[in-house]
């Protein structure tokens, strides 16, 4: 509306906004070279915090949009990565590649979300989340089993020794040479990673004003109102869980590949829960929260590892305590903290914050 | 059919400390709506405080029998989870009341993090042992072998739970709990004050849930600053099954879940020829309990849900 009232003040916000769009865009392609001068690790840790970013903009579909708490999330993830890790390493000797691997990942991830949507269909709120969470752990506790009396996941010990990714024969793990210098596969890894965050940021846009997203928001807002409004709730709740887990799917593949190791832990009930914080925090139903939130809760507890020893051998000039549990006592008080001082998260959506305000 | 009551029998007894968790958290939600996440790490505060005490007394080697010292400890660990309930209420959810569903939820969380690490840096990362306090020759009731801690926690679980249903259903309190948990805007019209009534709601909780804690270490033997998730997690399930919100749910969910899945670690093997063990049994217990929740999709003893939380 406003920009055919001020069309001046149009134009100079779209060349702001052309700047703005231009600065962000070099700041990430720049991001890793600035981040591998303070230390090879940082490096990796940006690329675990755009895998979160796939994962959270996943959850966010079905928590933010469609309303519908999921605290089983992580199995689609586990999924994703058990895919590549099965059929793309020398434990079964297949070695399918990891590009045909994430694309069958993310649309078996996607059935598999339907599939465990439906008997759920009927549940509200809380009793969804116990069911969800239930499938979760199942699946779980499948990788964790499944080595007997087939051996398909390897059980506990996980499966290592996964293929990477390789593009025109180059091999994305070994990384590449640039004036004089070597870069490892994390900075190639980084530019994949953040390719993949735009195409999943891209679609959500478009989901977000199409008819389907509306249909979510609907849902969240009133289910018997928008059942009476003609949409149908079942197939809409479906898409909402099959759409979110094929995110987890592909995420999940990349995981794999990208580590080269997959073992059960990574996909315990605690990564849901972490997820599920990343999109509250963030701000539920907006895509620049749900981001905010997945960088912000990645970053927190490595820059605090970073922090903490050395600031423990300066105080006392030894380890008093693990430094490890003060970093996560830390991580668990400035969650409460940030929850306390903004409720409705760091950046909600302009809906959300309308029915905040108003209640 | 000796397994079938030896795991009857087993069933039962985890139930019973299932159940006075799972108390903890319906009451919770029952009254405010939320899932209190920081209960589990409540009950591992409480086991790990007993042992803890527990062990010093011994250690001083006051002439006092053993099974007295056990309650002194159990009895200095109640008012420590009491006031944790306490807090926990004071600083994650009460600035929340009025916030979206999710955010004490997220607040939960962060308190359990912080709970979980907390014992870690005070007790270490290992286990902390259960001194041998009760020890006797396991009786034998119908064929199952029963130990004498796991009498004393059937017995005393029950007595706790009759105590909270006269404490609900007979005294000023409970009739304002009551009164809170129907619409805390109409309790606090007809004088009710609800704040207090939360408080002594999550005291209550809290304290159920210490002496469940102390259960279940005795009857495995050891404690560690991150037993509260998964028994947390599992009596969370069990108010679910029963119907969250409501007090003879819960019980009867701890109970339902306790044998559950005895049965399934007694009994997969057999069922599956061999192919699936007692490793399985986790997953059982979570399929009978979607499976529950599919025919009745608001808990067992659950009302309706109202289309509008």
């Amino acid at each position: 509306m406003k920009t055919q009232i001020l069309p001046h003040v149009a134009a100079r916000s779209s060349l702001s906004k052309k700047i703005a769009f231009g600065l962000l865009t070099v700041a990430l392609i720049l991001m890793p070279f600035v981040l591998g001068l303070a230390g090879p690790s940082w490096v990796r840790t940006a690329d675990y915090a755009l895998l979160y970013c796939m994962l959270a903009l996943g959850l966010n579909i079905v928590v933010g949009y469609a309303g519908l708490l999921d605290l089983g999330y992580i199995a689609f993830y586990a999924l994703g990565a058990y895919m590549v890790a099965v059929l793309a390493s020398p434990h079964l000797n297949i070695h399918v590649s990891p590009w045909l691997l994430i694309p069958i990942g993310a649309g078996f991830a996607g059935l598999f979300g339907a599939i465990l949507g439906a008997p759920t269909l009927k549940l509200r709120g809380d009793y969804l989340a116990i069911v969800t969470l239930g499938f979760g752990e199942i699946v779980r506790l499948f990788m964790q089993n499944l080595d007997r009396p087939i051996n398909i996941t390897n059980g506990t010990q996980g499966i290592s020794g996964i293929d990477g990714l390789s593009l025109f024969g180059a091999n994305f793990g070994s990384g590449f040479d640039l004036f004089g210098s070597h870069y490892n596969g994390a900075y190639l890894y980084y530019y994949l990673f953040l390719v993949l965050v735009l195409i999943i940021i891209a679609i959500c846009m478009r989901l977000e004003n199409s008819r389907i997203g509306r249909a979510w928001v609907a849902i969240r807002e009133d289910e018997l109102a928008a059942k009476a409004m003609g949409i149908n709730t079942r197939n809409i709740k479906l898409y909402a869980f099959a759409m979110g887990a094929s995110f987890g799917g592909v995420a999940g593949g990349m995981f794999a590949s990208f580590q080269g190791f997959v073992d059960p832990t990574s996909f315990g009930l605690m990564e849901s829960i972490m997820v599920l914080c990343m999109v509250v925090l963030g701000g539920m139903g907006n895509i620049a929260g749900v981001i905010v939130g997945a960088v912000l809760l990645t970053l927190t507890p490595e820059a605090l590892r970073a922090a903490i020893h050395p600031l423990q051998d300066a105080l006392f000039g030894r380890q008093v305590v693990d430094p490890d549990n003060v970093r996560m006592l830390i991580f668990g008080l400035a969650l409460v903290a940030m929850i306390l001082f903004r409720p409705e998260g760091l950046i909600p959506s302009r809906r959300r914050k309308e029915e905040f305000h108003h209640d | 059919m000796d397994i079938f009551i030896q795991q009857l029998a087993n069933g039962l007894i985890i139930g019973s400390i299932y159940a006075l968790i799972a108390l903890g958290y319906t009451m919770v939600y029952g009254i405010l709506g939320l899932i209190n996440f920081a209960h589990g790490d409540v009950v591992m505060v409480g086991a790990m405080t007993t042992v803890t005490i527990l062990s010093a007394l011994i250690g001083f080697n006051l002439g006092i029998p053993p099974a007295l010292l056990l309650v002194v400890a159990v009895l200095c660990a109640l008012p420590v989870c009491a006031l944790l309930g306490f807090g926990i209420e004071r600083i994650a959810y009460r600035p929340l009341r009025h916030a979206p569903r999710l955010a004490p939820l997220i607040t939960g969380i962060g308190v359990s993090i912080v709970l979980q690490n907390l014992a870690m840096m005070v007790w270490g990362r290992g286990y902390q042992r259960f001194p041998e306090v009760l020890v006797s020759d396991p009786y034998t009731i119908l064929g199952a072998r029963i130990t004498t801690y796991q009498v004393w926690t059937f017995v005393l679980a029950i007595v706790l739970m009759l105590g909270l249903w006269v404490l609900v259903q007979r005294t000023r309190l409970g009739r304002a709990m009551r009164a809170t948990a129907q619409s805390d805007r109409v309790a606090q019209l007809m004088g009710v004050n609800v704040n207090r009534v939360i408080s002594s709601v999550f005291m209550l909780g809290s304290s159920l849930g210490c002496v469940a804690g102390v259960m279940y270490t005795a009857s495995y033997g050891q404690a560690s600053a991150t037993m509260g998730f998964l028994l947390g997690l599992k009596a969370f399930s069990a108010a679910v099954l029963g119907g969250i919100g409501n007090i003879r749910g819960a019980v009867l969910g701890g109970f339902v879940l306790g044998v559950i899945e005895a049965m399934g670690a007694g009994y997969l093997s057999d069922w599956t020829g061999g192919l699936m063990g007692s490793e399985y049994k986790d997953i059982f217990a979570f399929l009978v309990l979607i499976a529950v929740l599919m025919v009745r999709p608001s808990g067992l003893l659950g009302e309706r849900v109202s289309e509008r939380a």
